[in-house]
């Protein structure tokens, strides 16, 4: 894990590629998102936190239309999400998620995962698709899994495989809901270090995680949600050290402390 | 893009959108949601409009009195509920001599207040399958009679509910304890017993039950002893032991496969013999487990006791189709099918959702 | 011996003794077999005895003789002049013509019904609900009777039959439709037909090969239907696209001509495929629910559109939790076919037990019957297994 700070390279703004205006979503009567303003940068290595219930994860699968949104704007790469169909299937190519239990297809081999969008979506010659996929499967260093099943795989090592699947579809835009949360302690590592490498390829990532080493040392902006709302967000030596709210400096006692 | 904002909970509450909420919002989310479901909607509100009203009409409006003569039954155009009244009790209670019927009354309902009170976690204890015995004593000795001053009254005479019931109840009952060693059989090391119980389950598993009812009913007389006489309801009885103990033994058998096999080793390691092992550990756990798909087992059992019209005995369904073969009662099938179908949902309906009560409740317990 | 680990008993081994597990459960063996021969034996015996104090002949030499009994409705050519075991063939023929219908009646209710439980329209799902929980619970006998009733006693009489579509009629006498009257052309198209389907297979396999060498997928599932329609229809025209048919005329007491349902085949077929279909139903349900919601997200977070992710992500899942339930479900449907005997439908369980009747030989019959529907229930549950193996999940 590179000790340097990585948000150094990516200090000056780049295009903006995610772009949410006033985005409010309820379910029923419970108001989940309240007001949601944010603004990401090609480029940016942002970090979502904040305790359970507050909306974190709701907010970025509103991102790639998991979840809908009522009332406000998202715009992804320049594609505005609404109900329309051909939108929604242009931002899902260029959006790539990765889950908190991986959802890898336990009926089809490592390969097969990886090929299946690539030949499906982009229409992808299957040697070609192949090709592509034992790219990224090495790349996440499990390329001689490929021919296994999901089944066979322990957790830390199917969410990289679930990793390099997302990565297989070329995406601007990386989002990750709690990626090492279901996984053992000995395993958070090796996904945590697929995933540093990944943001020091220059990748627009949004991660909503309870890991803030990773934060510290990767983020280049960290985001604190509290019931619905952004509370608070700034680089993280300024998030850290200097929390201005309430809130978020009884978050960063609660998680920091153990 | 550093920007702090340190809002203390927003004070302004809003509101979702008007139209996502109330019934209208209900109905835009559950019945106009795509262009294709609005399209049902009206289909099945127009389905319903055409067949509810009608239906209404027959069962309610139309329908003749309740004290209502045949051909007064013939000229209404409605549902001639007379015929029910009329001959409600031969339906309930078969050919029992008619000034006793208080006694197949009587009987049902202890067993169904047995039924009832076997639900109840509370109850499941050894001393209830004392009170049970007690329960099916009694019911003998009110179907029977004989005793307590009671008139005899043979079984032949017999019919209706108390003889769907007595089926259900007896069947499995004595079929349980066989179904338990076959379950235990199955999963024995020893290859002769495992082949035998195997071979036993395969087959009756294979064949319809009407079959086991032909062979008991045609073929028992012939394989015991000349002069033996078999009634005919006991050999029904045969026949659904056999056929049920099959069944439950594969319940139990899924309850014994999911028992963890720490529990075989712990009670291994405590040099407990297999028999006390069983009887202390294992069987009340997997009995437990088994209970949802036993009580499935009941359900199945209890619409199955309808065949026992094929050999000639006089159920629930029989005693209705001997009813609507009367004379001067004729073609009221609609009624009579209603009122026995509305009975058989009643028991079959409550006893699944009690199983599947049963099975969140028993999960429950295994979460923690 | 709970665990299989075998207790260390300090004797010399060589030592018979019961306290060895081995020898113990070889002497429970033998006890056991013992116990089930002693059985076994009294019972043949006393069998042997009744039989010949009532004068019932054993064997299987009856099945040579003749029925002299009619039989309402068959497959094949039969006469009461035909022996007890064309009977039989008969009996089989009809059982297997109402399962399979049955079966495949069922399965496609049952899927339906599955599927509408899960649709987002309350009222679609509710309505299927209460089907299934409606049927479920009502004995399949009880529901045959009410079939029976509503074609024999509520529908029409013949004279006065319903015409709701121009030669098709339904009355107390059944069910009758017209059917095209034989003529060379159909056996061309029936050729077509078949070849359009073997063309079709063709076909799905080179796209499968094109798709895999350029990433171009190919319309299989529509061009399929052109192929398996579209060559008949051609061989239709092309010889001449005869219209006559065979179309149902009221001569006498019923009517002739064209295809006719019985009212005990119709109650059957339509009793145990919608009862049966009420059990799929939860079945289908189950397997789709089974699928866990993350597969889908997954699929729609890579891009696939609902159809894909259906075919390529959810089915083949579904389908694993599906399809051995449903094989059960098939086994009883084709095991209720027996209850026809009530009915009045002529299955090889009504015929064999008129035979019974006529001959005397209840042991060999109920073995025949029993023996019948063995046979069906292991082939059916040789596919299970077979079908299991093969797509079992691969895990650690």
């Amino acid at each position: 894990m590179a000790a340097i700070n990585l948000h150094e390279r990516n200090a000056t703004a780049g295009e903006e590629i995610i772009q949410c205006l006033g985005v409010h979503k309820w379910y029923g009567e419970f108001h989940v998102l309240k007001d949601i303003n944010l603004s990401v940068a090609k480029g940016e290595r942002i970090v979502v936190c904040g305790p359970s219930g507050s909306g974190k994860s709701t907010l970025i699968r509103c991102l790639n239309r998991l979840e809908e949104h009522q009332k406000g704007s998202i715009v992804i790469d320049g594609i505005e999400l609404t109900g329309n169909l051909k939108n929604i299937e242009l931002v899902r190519r260029e959006v790539g998620m990765v889950f908190q239990h991986f959802n890898l297809f336990p009926h089809l081999t490592v390969l097969e995962n990886c090929t299946l969008a690539p030949i499906w979506v982009r229409k992808k010659p299957k040697a070609e698709a192949e090709a592509i996929a034992m790219k990224y499967l090495e790349r996440v260093r499990i390329a001689e899994q490929a021919p296994k099943y999901p089944g066979q795989l322990s957790g830390g090592q199917q969410q990289r495989v679930a990793i390099a699947r997302a990565l297989c579809m070329n995406p601007k835009i990386m989002l990750f809901d709690e990626p090492t949360s279901a996984l053992d302690p000995e395993m958070v590592k090796e996904v945590l270090d697929v995933m540093v490498t990944l943001a020091e390829s220059g990748m627009t990532m949004l991660c909503v995680t309870h890991e803030m080493g990773f934060a510290k040392s990767v983020a280049d902006r960290v985001i604190f949600m509290d019931r619905g709302e952004i509370v608070e967000q700034a680089p993280p030596e300024e998030f850290f050290a200097n929390p201005k709210s309430d809130r978020t400096r009884l978050f960063l006692s609660q998680i920091l402390n153990h | 893009m550093a920007g702090h904002v340190d809002t203390a909970s927003s004070t302004v509450v809003e509101r979702p959108p008007a139209l996502s909420l109330g019934p209208i919002g209900w109905m835009r989310a559950n019945l106009f949601n795509t262009w294709y479901n609005a399209i049902l909607t009206v289909l099945i509100a127009w389905a319903i409009l055409a067949v509810v009203p009608p239906l209404f009409r027959w069962a309610i409006v139309n329908a003749a009195g309740f004290d209502a003569t045949s051909p007064q039954c013939r000229q209404a155009t409605g549902a001639c509920w007379a015929f029910v009244n009329e001959k409600m009790r031969f339906i309930l209670f078969g050919t029992f001599p008619y000034a006793e019927q208080w006694r197949p009354l009587l009987a049902t309902a202890i067993i169904v207040a047995t039924l009832a009170a076997a639900a109840n976690r509370r109850f499941w204890k050894p001393w209830f399958i004392a009170v049970s015995l007690g329960a099916l004593a009694l019911f003998g000795a009110l179907m029977w009679g004989g005793v307590f001053g009671l008139t005899y009254v043979e079984n032949s005479l017999w019919g209706g509910l108390p003889l769907t019931l007595i089926l259900s109840v007896i069947g499995l009952s004595v079929a349980f304890p066989f179904s338990i060693l076959l379950a235990l059989g199955r999963r024995s090391n020893m290859p002769a017993i495992r082949a035998i119980c195997v071979a036993y389950i395969e087959l009756i598993r294979g064949v319809p039950l009407v079959s086991l009812l032909f062979m008991a009913s045609v073929m028992l007389p012939l394989f015991l002893p000349t002069g033996v006489n078999i009634d005919k309801l006991l050999r029904a009885l045969v026949a659904f032991i056999l056929f049920e103990a099959a069944y439950m033994a594969e319940a139990i058998r899924g309850g014994l496969q999911a028992m963890p096999k720490g529990q075989y080793e712990a009670a291994d390691a405590l040099g407990l013999s297999y028999w006390q092992a069983m009887r202390k550990i294992i069987l009340p756990q997997a009995l437990a487990i088994s209970i949802p798909p036993l009580v499935n087992t009941f359900i199945s059992t209890f619409k199955d006791t309808s065949l026992v019209i094929i050999i000639g005995l006089y159920d629930l369904l029989g005693t209705a189709k001997a009813a609507l073969s009367d004379p001067a009662w004729r073609g009221f099938y609609r009624e009579a099918y209603l009122f026995i179908g509305v009975i058989y949902w009643c028991f079959c309906y409550s006893m699944s959702r009690y199983s599947r009560w049963l099975e969140k409740d028993l999960y429950r317990g295994h979460k923690r | 011996m709970l665990a299989t680990h075998t207790q260390d008993s300090g004797r010399a081994p060589s030592r018979l003794s019961l306290n060895d597990p081995t020898v113990r459960a070889i002497f429970f063996q033998v006890l056991v077999i013992g116990g089930v021969l002693a059985l076994a034996g009294f019972l043949v015996s006393n069998t042997l005895d009744n039989l010949e104090r009532r004068a019932i002949a054993t064997g299987f030499s009856f099945l040579e003789r003749e029925a002299s009994f009619g039989i309402g409705e068959s497959i094949i050519d039969y006469s009461p002049k035909d022996t007890y075991g064309k009977a039989f063939v008969v009996g089989i023929l009809n059982t297997l013509k109402v399962s399979v219908i049955g079966i495949v009646l069922a399965t496609i209710i049952g899927t339906l019904i599955g599927v509408a439980r899960l649709s987002s329209n309350w009222l679609l799902a509710k309505l299927a609900t209460g089907y299934v929980e409606v049927i479920r619970n009502i004995p399949p006998l009880l529901q045959l009777f009410v079939w029976y009733a509503l074609i024999t006693e509520s529908m029409p009489p013949v004279r006065q039959a319903l015409n709701p579509l121009p030669g098709v009629f339904l009355s107390q006498r059944g069910i009758t439709v017209p059917i095209p009257a034989p003529d060379p052309v159909w056996v061309w198209v029936f050729v077509a037909f078949l070849l359009g389907f073997i063309a079709s297979v063709i076909m799905a396999k080179w796209a499968k090969i094109r798709q895999a060498a350029t990433g171009q997928p190919f319309p299989v599932f529509g061009m399929s239907l052109v192929l398996i329609l579209g060559l008949p229809l051609i061989a239709y025209v092309a010889g001449g696209a005869p219209s006559v048919m065979d179309v149902p005329q009221l001569q006498g007491f019923n009517f002739r001509g064209g295809l006719v349902m019985s009212p005990e085949f119709a109650a059957i077929l339509f009793g145990l495929s919608i009862y049966t279909a009420a059990f799929i139903a939860e079945i289908v349900r189950g397997g789709i629910l089974a699928v866990s919601h993350g597969q889908s997200e997954a699929a729609a977070a890579l891009g696939l559109k609902r159809g894909l992710a259906l075919r390529l992500v959810i089915l083949p899942q579904a389908l694993r939790v599906i399809v051995p339930p449903t094989t059960s479900q098939f086994l009883n449907l084709t095991k209720n076919s027996s209850l026809a005997l009530a009915i009045g439908y002529p299955d090889l369980v009504s015929i064999l037990n008129t035979t019974i009747n006529q001959t005397g030989q209840a042991i060999e019959g109920v073995a025949m019957i029993m023996g019948s529907y063995l046979a069906i229930s292991l082939s059916i549950s040789l596919f299970m297994n077979w079908y299991n193996k093969r797509i079992a999940l691969v895990e650690r």
